[in-house]
């Protein structure tokens, strides 16, 4: 029987299987951030034991540092100590950092692939849920716990279960105004938040395939919004075309090698999957959120459903309570408070562009509160030098320094209370972007044009002549 | 790790499905540096209103309940990977939570802490939720050497599935990097035969 793209990458990792079939895992590179790496650094210290291999981490600040004046010294002082902890931390362990005001500073789901550090059939972890990110290469990436990172960092392997597999398989041609981020709340608005536990996910299909690595990132970045363990796209000449080149990619005759051997990394035909689903492209709207979780998605034109519709009618009501929306109505016309682009799901340089090409002499409306918060100190600097900086100031948007930002609202971009937020972000729970906050996920397109109007409108209505694909 | 075997305890009703970790503790409280006092945040915009008063509405705060157990609703645990989640139930007093369905990194988190998931099926969480919720001083008794749960008060015993290895783990608090750092030897000769691109 033929083997899954995930089976051959995971395979190719195991050290050894051990008592109740949990395997050994073998891990190319971990990322760490501030966030979730001081407890592990502590354990290893108490221990008494050194890192296994310092060469395979890389750390990044990015969860909790400030978006504006990012060459000040933090003032949140929890948060300095917290970054400063890392500093120190990778400083004594003699770890990679790219700390605030590196040229290589970022969202770790942005600098990873921009560097080329990711690459297909590799193990990546780190201690952020979506790591899954790193999938879109064809490399088997998946967030774990605090404790994870610490075994990690003390022998290189992970002890885990071996997950399930599944295929989604997205075919046929998107319509006009429709983008990856559309794609991939479709999917989880279809399988629930859940729907995924347990699961392993390779995404593929003439859809999947025409997406560039940006788009592919984006879909591979929310698997675990449906409960998967992670996503992946089989790489092709598109993955080794964007690896190319970058600082961390291989040259010469091993770029030979290692495409000869990327290139085996496929599910091969009669591979089993535990689970697939197939969907079609054109049966996809623009999507956007109406609850407090990524399950709760619609198009955009779709009406919220009724407590009818629905299996558990007072989860419904609660979260529909919190939100300030009733069943079975419309979002369109809901005026909107703020819009946030940024987050690992959406803030690479693709995102900017469309952005920027729909705003460009345009206003964002005056109700709206629009910030722009780059995934990297790289995409700041492409954005700079290719104006999108000018246009997306001159339509009134707020540009900031990178970091994880109002996605989880640790630092201090902050969504107040019973305020509305369309966000190209991943997670619509409740509080997420601030206590009370109401968030609406949405893509990156959909949120430009929201911004410019004021409230939730259908965006393929406003389209550019030609718009950015 | 502290060690798990026999756990005997009323238990508090969170009926609501799809807890997610944010819920569990907002990302704004993880900013400390150590795994202790998280107990504090447990909940937070659920327990507390902005102005730090206890919300009367939510379970927590109602004093008629208490325990060391947590039966929550279906897919607990969902989202970010934070061990937070599991450091602050374990910090408030829990060391167990029981629901029909855990998201995977909360699960691997909560062994990794000695809290114990226990998974039971949707009709025996939903008798649970509803025994609980009427009589506060119902005891739950988990068995984890039998891997089995028994509510004596309506009849029930079930039987729950856990992962042998984790069992061991749970039942002598050992935890994984113990383990692993015994294998490191294999890890040394897996690499050295690996090739990475």
């Amino acid at each position: 029987m033929g083997k899954t793209l995930f089976e051959k990458v995971w395979n190719n990792h195991i050290v050894d299987k051990v008592e109740g079939g949990q395997e050994i895992l073998f891990i190319d590179r971990h990322f760490i951030h501030e966030v979730t790496s001081p407890q592990a650094f502590d354990g290893i210290r108490k221990r008494g034991i050194g890192l296994y291999d310092k060469n395979r981490i890389v750390a990044t600040a990015d969860h909790n540092v400030p978006t504006k004046d990012q060459h000040l010294p933090i003032k949140d002082e929890l948060s300095r100590l917290q970054v400063d902890m890392l500093t120190y931390n990778c400083k004594e362990f003699d770890i990679e950092l790219y700390g605030l005001g590196h040229k290589n500073q970022g969202i770790v789901h942005v600098i990873g692939p921009e560097l080329g550090i990711t690459k297909p059939g590799m193990t990546i972890v780190c201690g952020d849920s979506h790591t899954s990110t790193h999938g879109a290469f064809g490399a088997v990436a998946f967030g774990i716990g605090t404790s994870q990172v610490e075994q990690v960092m003390a022998s290189q392997c992970l002890l885990v279960q071996r997950p399930k597999t599944m295929r989604i398989i997205i075919d046929g041609e998107l319509g006009k105004g429709i983008y990856s981020k559309d794609i991939i709340l479709y999917i989880i608005s279809k399988l629930s938040t859940s729907g995924g536990t347990g699961h392993f996910v390779e995404y593929a299909g003439s859809a999947i395939q025409s997406l560039s690595m940006e788009a592919r990132m984006t879909i591979c970045n929310m698997s675990i919004e449906m409960g998967a363990r992670g996503g992946m796209i089989a790489p092709d000449e598109t993955t080794f075309e964007y690896i190319k080149g970058r600082v961390y990619a291989p040259s010469g005759e091993q770029w030979k090698d290692a495409v000869n051997y990327w290139s085996t990394l496929y599910s091969d035909k009669d591979a089993v999957f535990n689970k697939e689903y197939v969907f079609k492209a054109e049966d996809i709207e623009p999507m956007i959120t109406y609850g407090t979780n990524p399950g709760m998605g619609m198009g955009i034109t779709q009406h919220i459903p009724t407590t009818q519709e629905v299996e558990r009618p007072d989860n419904l009501l609660q979260s529909l309570n919190y939100m300030g929306f009733n069943p079975g109505e419309s979002l369109l016309n809901t005026p909107i408070d703020h819009v946030f682009i940024g987050s690992c799901t959406n803030s690479r340089i693709d995102d900017l562009r469309i952005v920027a090409d729909f705003v460009r002499g345009k206003k964002k409306a005056d109700n709206v509160q629009a910030i722009i918060v780059p995934g990297s100190k790289q995409v700041e600097a492409q954005a700079k030098a290719e104006g999108l900086h000018d246009i997306l100031f001159e339509a009134g948007f707020e540009l900031r320094g990178p970091g994880c930002s109002a996605c989880l609202g640790m630092n201090e971009d902050k969504i107040p209370k019973m305020e509305y937020c369309v966000s190209t972000s991943n997670r619509n729970y409740e509080g997420r972007q601030g206590p009370g906050a109401r968030t609406l996920l949405v893509s990156p397109l959909t949120a430009a044009v929201i911004a410019v109007k004021g409230k939730v409108v259908d965006p393929r209505k406003y389209l550019n002549q030609e718009t950015f694909v | 790790m502290e060690k798990f075997s026999k756990l005997l305890s009323s238990a508090i009703p969170l009926i609501q499905e799809n807890v997610d970790t944010d819920q569990i503790i907002p990302a704004r409280f993880l900013k400390a540096t150590s795994r202790e006092g998280f107990g504090e945040h447990l909940f937070k915009d659920w327990r507390f209103d902005e102005y730090g008063e206890p919300k009367s509405n939510f379970i927590l705060n109602d004093s008629e309940y208490s325990g060391s157990i947590l039966v929550a609703g279906e897919n607990f645990g969902c989202g970010s990977s934070r061990e937070h989640a599991a450091w602050a139930l374990v910090d408030y007093g829990f060391r167990a939570v029981i629901s029909s369905y855990f998201a995977d990194i909360f699960k691997g988190n909560a062994l990794n802490n000695g809290l114990l998931p226990v998974q039971v099926s949707s009709n025996t969480l939903r008798e649970l939720l509803a025994v609980v919720q009427l009589d506060p001083m119902t005891l739950l008794e988990i068995d984890l050497e039998a891997q089995l749960l028994r509510v004596n008060k309506i009849g029930i015993q079930e039987h729950f599935e856990i992962n042998t290895y984790k069992k061991t783990c749970l039942l002598n608090g050992y935890d994984d990097i113990d383990f692993l750092m015994s294998q490191i030897d294999k890890v040394s000769a897996f690499e050295r035969k690996y090739i990475e691109f």
